[in-house]
Parts: structure tokens; C-alpha cells; sequence
């Protein structure tokens, strides 16, 4: 007999070496058995706690070591453009903003591309290439941050420096208005690539949670539009968008919450500037990419400290901005289910 | 004249719809442009570097062949490491939510903190293992990095595992419970036994996860030019050599990060179409 195919009463008694005589020992291994299963039972739920732990500690190790760089600076390590590790004087400013803003040019482009191709993917696109197209589209989440970085800083930067920053510097750059935005010479690395490709890091975020919420709209609804003589664009304008809306939202918050706090595709080509530059083409810095690029140089407490308080700072913001998404997706979630 | 007014707004509304179709259509190329783009760049860059050197030769100083069999080894001690670590502990916690706390508030908690946990910074990990254990133990290590990656390991396997838990049907649970199987022995053969492909799942996404991050190494386990697999020292690993070896200005090194970055993606590649692989015949059987 095939070993694997005991009884499951053998399983629970034999498996312990005890073989059940008398009424005695009967009890012993019964006893055994009431034992290991509340231990398995606690140890599953130590390991459960754990994992709030693990936030916890999280929490509590930022905050411990930003403290000596909070207290030196106050508010004013939120709002100041200061960054000199020879002097020690450390302002989040230039970090912050450029974290913010290589994130919205990512979700600027990334949105309307995702949800065209969610859109192609639900309504317009033969059924036998869905199941390809989407896989192929999920497999650039697949790819690690570094190669997207290596990526951009050997082919796309060079690529850019040569055709789309010329052109907007030409155009766009002597408009009126947003002129400032495209001014100064194309560096090939700077704000705007970064914020391309986390766009394209993005992308297979909004476009797989947009294509599944776009696939839960009742198709009683669809066709109801379809029966009144809606187009396809239309039907999906009118009813399937505000339909997923609320999905669709979360899918974008949880795109954005990645694009705030990629590290190691923006460190390559975002040029590592310590300032505010009114154009975007200039090279700037983000929280993750100071912390990547300085950590393991910073010499001094105050130094590593503020770095650490960079990386409280990013954490409270991801934070809050995956937890609304995870809150709409829930909900979202439950109205399906 | 209201006939024509019908026929243009018939005509509006049909070129609007076939402007969207385009644009879906150039969305769609789009995406999968950028990706026959980045692979396409990636294999051409590093199959010009790829030979046998590569697998059995340790990184050069600059100026000088050499290959990337430090990092490699580096990488793979890490990630078993990682997957030692943190297996264990995401499928206990899956295994509660699942199992005895199905409807505990404390499920719910942990499931919201664990999905955070999923798309959290891997660089906040970093700072978070430096400040917990390179700074009390005075040096960067490889354990440190092999307990960062871990970090990341644990929210993929808690949420596949719960997953695949759920999954299984309640009348086998009953039917071990009917012929007296304690609870915990019906989970680990019965429940374990029915979602294994899942779980498996799980650890392969996790794997693939983790042997691509860079930034939760770059100050744990640092990077060592040498030979080493001593977890009490720094040790090298492929995301941190690739990041290294890009940025320098020497020709050779760049060539070996490219290689390097052609290595990682089609191990990442490999593992996440098997996983796909294994949902798939879960499914079947």
C-alpha cells in the first residue's frame, strides 16, 4: 500500500509512534494531540500578530532614528531647499518636490494609457488575445526596478537628449505661461525622464485593476446602453467608467503609492540635484533616490539621521496614499462579491 | 434640415468612437512597445557580454575581464536565506487568517496592514533592517540583507496563502473533523495538501520579487568585491554589482552590469511564467 494513503486516524495517532491499547494511554495521546493543537493554533496567530509588529516596528525605528535630525531642524526640515553635508544643514524641500512631481508626470502619462488599455483589452479586443496582451502587459511589472534603470540611463535618456527634449525646449519652451517648465538645455537625464519611466512602471498597475473592474461591470448594464444605440466608446464613457469609478481610483492610487517610492529606476536617471529647478528637464532628486545614492556615504549622526527622516517622510506619504487605495479597492471589492 | 442635423450628429458620434478605437489601439501598442523596447535593449546589451567567464569568474577591478560568479552565489544565499525566514512566517500568519480567524477583526486588520506592507517602499525596508540590525551590530551582513529581503518575502506569501486557503472547499474540512482529526493535523494534511500549488505559487512570486530588488541591499548586505559566503560579512549580490558597475565610467564593468541585468530578468521572467504555470494546472486538476 502506497504509504501516502493511510487512514486519516492513522495519520493522528500512528504518525506519533503511539499506538492506542489501553484506555490509558488512549488519553495520553489524546491529551497530546488537544496540546499541539492550540500550540499550532497560537503560533498562527503569533505569526499573524507579527506581521502588525512588523509595521509597528517600522514605525517606531524611522522615528527613533529621525529624531536627532527633528530636533536639530524642527518644521523646518520639511520646508527648507538647504541640503550641505559639510555644513550639516538638511531641508527635505528639493526631495520632496521632486518626488511629487516625477509622480504625478508618472501618472499624468500612465492613466489615460492604462485605462485606453483596459478599455481595448474589455471591449474592443478579440477574445483569444486578451489572455496574451494582458499577460505581456503585467510582465512589465515583472521586470525588476534596476533594469528599468539601466535601461533608462543607457538608452532612453540618450534617446530623449536627442529627440522629444530638444524638440519641447523649441516649442513648448518659448510658449507663454508653461515656457519656464521646458527651459534649460536637455540633459538627457532629469525630472521628466524619471516621471517616463515610472510611467511605464506604473502602467501594468492601473491597467490590470482597471481591466478587472471594467470586467465586473454587470453586462446587463452594457447592453441596455448597447440596446438604446450607444457606440462602444460611449458605453464605456458612460456607463462601465463611472460604473468602476470607484475601483478605478484605487487602482490609480495604488500605481501612484509605487511611483512615490521607486527607488532604483529614478536613482539612475533622475542626476541626483539638491535644488528646484523651474523646468522639468532639469536633473533634480527624489527621497528614495537621496537615500539610495548618500546612505552609505553619510558620514555622521546628523547626516544619517536626516536621511532617515527623508525615509519617515516617504513612509508616511505611501502610507496614506496605499491605504486609500486599499480602502476604495475594498470597498469595491465587496460590492462585486 | 432635421434629417441632417440627425445624420451629423449620427456622424459625430461614429468618428468619436472610431478616435477612441485608435487611441486604445495606440495604447495598446504602446504598452507593449515599451516592453519589446526594454527586453529587446536588454538582450542585445547583454548577450554580447554573456560567456562562460561570466558563470566562473569573480568581478574584476577596473580595466580587467572578469565575470560575476561572487554576485551570483551572493545572490543566491540571500534569497534562500530570505525565502527561509520568511516562508514560515507568512504562511502561519495566512494560515490563521484563513483557518481560525476568518471574520476576526484582527484578520481584517492584518489583511489591510499586510496589502500596505505588499507595495510598501523597498528602500524604507532598508533603513528599517540598518537601524534594527547593522547599526546595534556595528557591520553591514549578509544576514541583514537576507532578513530585509525577508521583509518583502512575508506580505506575497500571507496573501497568496490566505488565498489559496479560502479556496478550499469546507466539506473537507468537515470530513476530517467527522472521523475526529484534530484541527490542526486537518490543516496541515488535509488543507496544506489541497492549496499546495497555490502556496507554491506564492513563493515563487515572492522569489521573483525579491532577487531583483537592489535597494534593500545597498546598506545591509552591502557588497563585496571578493569571494565570500560568510553571512557575518558583507557579502555581494547581482542588484547591487548591476547598480555599481552602471554607473562607473569603465567600459568593462558597464558590459558586466548589462550581462548581469540579461541574468536577473530572465531568472525574474522564468520564475514568474512558472508560477503562471502552476495556477494554471491547479485550475485543471
Amino acid at each position: 500500500m502506497d504509504p501516502r494513503r493511510r487512514s486519516v486516524a492513522d495519520i493522528a495517532i500512528g504518525q506519533r509512534g503511539v499506538i492506542a491499547t489501553a484506555a490509558g494511554s488512549r488519553a495520553k495521546v489524546l491529551d497530546r494531540l488537544r496540546l499541539g493543537d492550540a500550540a499550532f493554533r497560537h503560533l498562527t496567530r503569533a505569526a499573524a500578530v507579527g506581521v502588525l509588529l512588523l509595521l509597528g516596528a517600522v514605525i517606531i525605528s524611522l522615528i527613533r532614528g529621525s529624531i536627532p535630525a527633528l530636533k536639530t531642524f524642527g518644521f523646518g526640515f520639511l520646508v527648507s531647499e538647504r541640503w550641505n553635508p559639510v555644513t550639516e544643514n538638511f531641508g527635505a524641500l528639493p526631495a520632496i518636490y521632486g518626488t511629487v512631481i516625477t509622480s504625478f508626470i508618472a501618472m499624468l502619462i500612465a492613466v489615460p494609457i492604462g485605462l485606453m488599455i483596459a478599455f481595448f483589452l474589455t471591449e474592443l479586443c478579440p477574445q483569444w488575445l486578451r489572455r496574451p496582451i494582458g499577460i505581456a502587459i503585467e510582465l512589465l511589472a515583472g521586470i525588476p526596478s534596476i533594469i528599468y534603470g539601466i535601461w533608462g540611463l543607457f538608452v532612453f535618456a540618450p534617446f530623449l537628449q536627442e529627440t522629444l527634449q530638444p524638440f519641447l525646449i523649441k516649442t513648448l519652451g518659448l510658449a507663454p505661461l508653461v515656457g519656464p517648465l521646458f527651459g534649460g538645455p536637455p540633459y538627457g537625464i532629469g525630472m521628466l525622464t524619471a516621471g517616463l519611466i515610472l510611467a511605464i512602471m506604473v502602467l501594468p498597475f492601473v491597467t490590470s485593476i482597471s481591466r478587472d473592474v471594467f470586467e465586473a461591470v454587470p453586462a446587463v448594464l452594457k447592453e441596455a446602453a448597447y440596446g438604446l444605440g450607444c457606440t462602444t466608446w460611449e458605453v464605456t464613457r458612460n456607463i462601465v467608467l463611472p460604473y468602476a469609478r470607484v475601483g478605478v481610483i484605487g487602482g490609480i492610487m495604488l500605481g501612484l503609492g509605487r511611483a512615490l517610492g521607486e527607488t532604483m529606476a529614478v536613482t539612475f536617471v533622475i542626476g541626483n540635484a539638491h535644488r528646484i529647478s523651474a523646468s522639468i528637464l532639469a536633473p533634480g532628486t527624489t527621497i528614495s533616490a537621496t537615500i539610495a545614492n548618500e546612505f552609505t556615504e553619510a558620514v555622521g549622526d546628523l547626516y544619517t539621521s536626516a536621511l532617515i527622516a527623508l525615509g519617515l517622510i516617504l513612509f508616511v506619504i505611501t502610507f496614506i496614499v496605499l491605504a486609500i487605495a486599499r480602502y476604495l479597492l475594498l470597498r469595491i471589492e465587496r460590492r462585486i462579491g | 434640415m432635421a434629417e441632417q442635423l440627425v445624420q451629423s450628429r449620427y456622424r459625430g458620434r461614429r468618428r468619436r468612437n472610431a478616435i477612441a478605437t485608435v487611441l486604445a489601439l495606440a495604447a495598446t501598442a504602446a504598452g507593449l512597445g515599451w516592453l519589446v523596447l526594454i527586453l529587446g535593449a536588454l538582450l542585445w546589451e547583454g548577450f554580447s557580454g554573456l560567456s562562460i567567464a561570466v558563470f566562473t569568474e569573480m568581478t574584476p577591478p577596473p580595466g580587467s575581464a572578469g565575470g560575476l560568479l561572487n554576485p551570483i552565489v551572493g545572490s543566491l544565499i540571500l534569497t534562500v536565506l530570505a525565502v527561509l525566514i520568511g516562508t514560515p512566517i507568512g504562511i502561519l500568519a495566512g494560515t490563521y487568517m484563513a483557518e481560525y480567524g476568518r471574520h476576526d477583526v484582527l484578520t481584517t486588520v492584518v489583511r489591510f496592514i499586510n496589502d500596505i506592507l505588499l507595495s510598501a517602499p523597498s528602500i524604507v525596508v532598508g533603513l528599517f533592517i540598518y537601524e534594527v540590525m547593522v547599526a546595534p551590530m556595528g557591520h553591514f551582513s549578509g544576514l541583514a540583507g537576507g532578513v530585509a529581503l525577508a521583509v518583502l518575502v512575508i506580505p506575497v506569501v500571507v496573501r497568496t496563502t490566505e488565498d489559496m486557503l479560502t479556496l478550499v472547499p469546507n466539506s473537507l474540512r468537515e470530513a476530517a473533523t467527522s472521523i475526529g482529526l484534530p484541527r490542526s493535523l486537518t490543516i496541515m494534511h488535509i488543507c496544506y495538501r489541497a492549496a499546495r500549488a497555490g502556496m507554491l505559487t506564492g513563493v515563487l512570486l515572492a522569489v521573483a520579487r525579491i532577487s531583483g530588488e537592489t535597494a534593500p541591499l545597498l546598506f545591509t548586505s552591502l557588497n563585496n568585491q571578493f569571494w565570500s559566503t560568510n553571512l557575518n560579512a558583507p557579502i555581494s549580490s547581482l542588484p547591487v554589482v548591476i547598480f555599481q558597475f552602471a554607473l562607473s565610467p569603465y567600459k568593462d564593468w558597464q558590459v558586466l552590469a548589462w550581462t548581469g541585468a540579461l541574468i536577473i530578468t530572465m531568472a525574474v521572467l522564468a520564475l514568474s511564467i512558472s508560477a503562471r504555470a502552476l495556477v494554471a494546472t491547479g485550475k485543471q486538476s
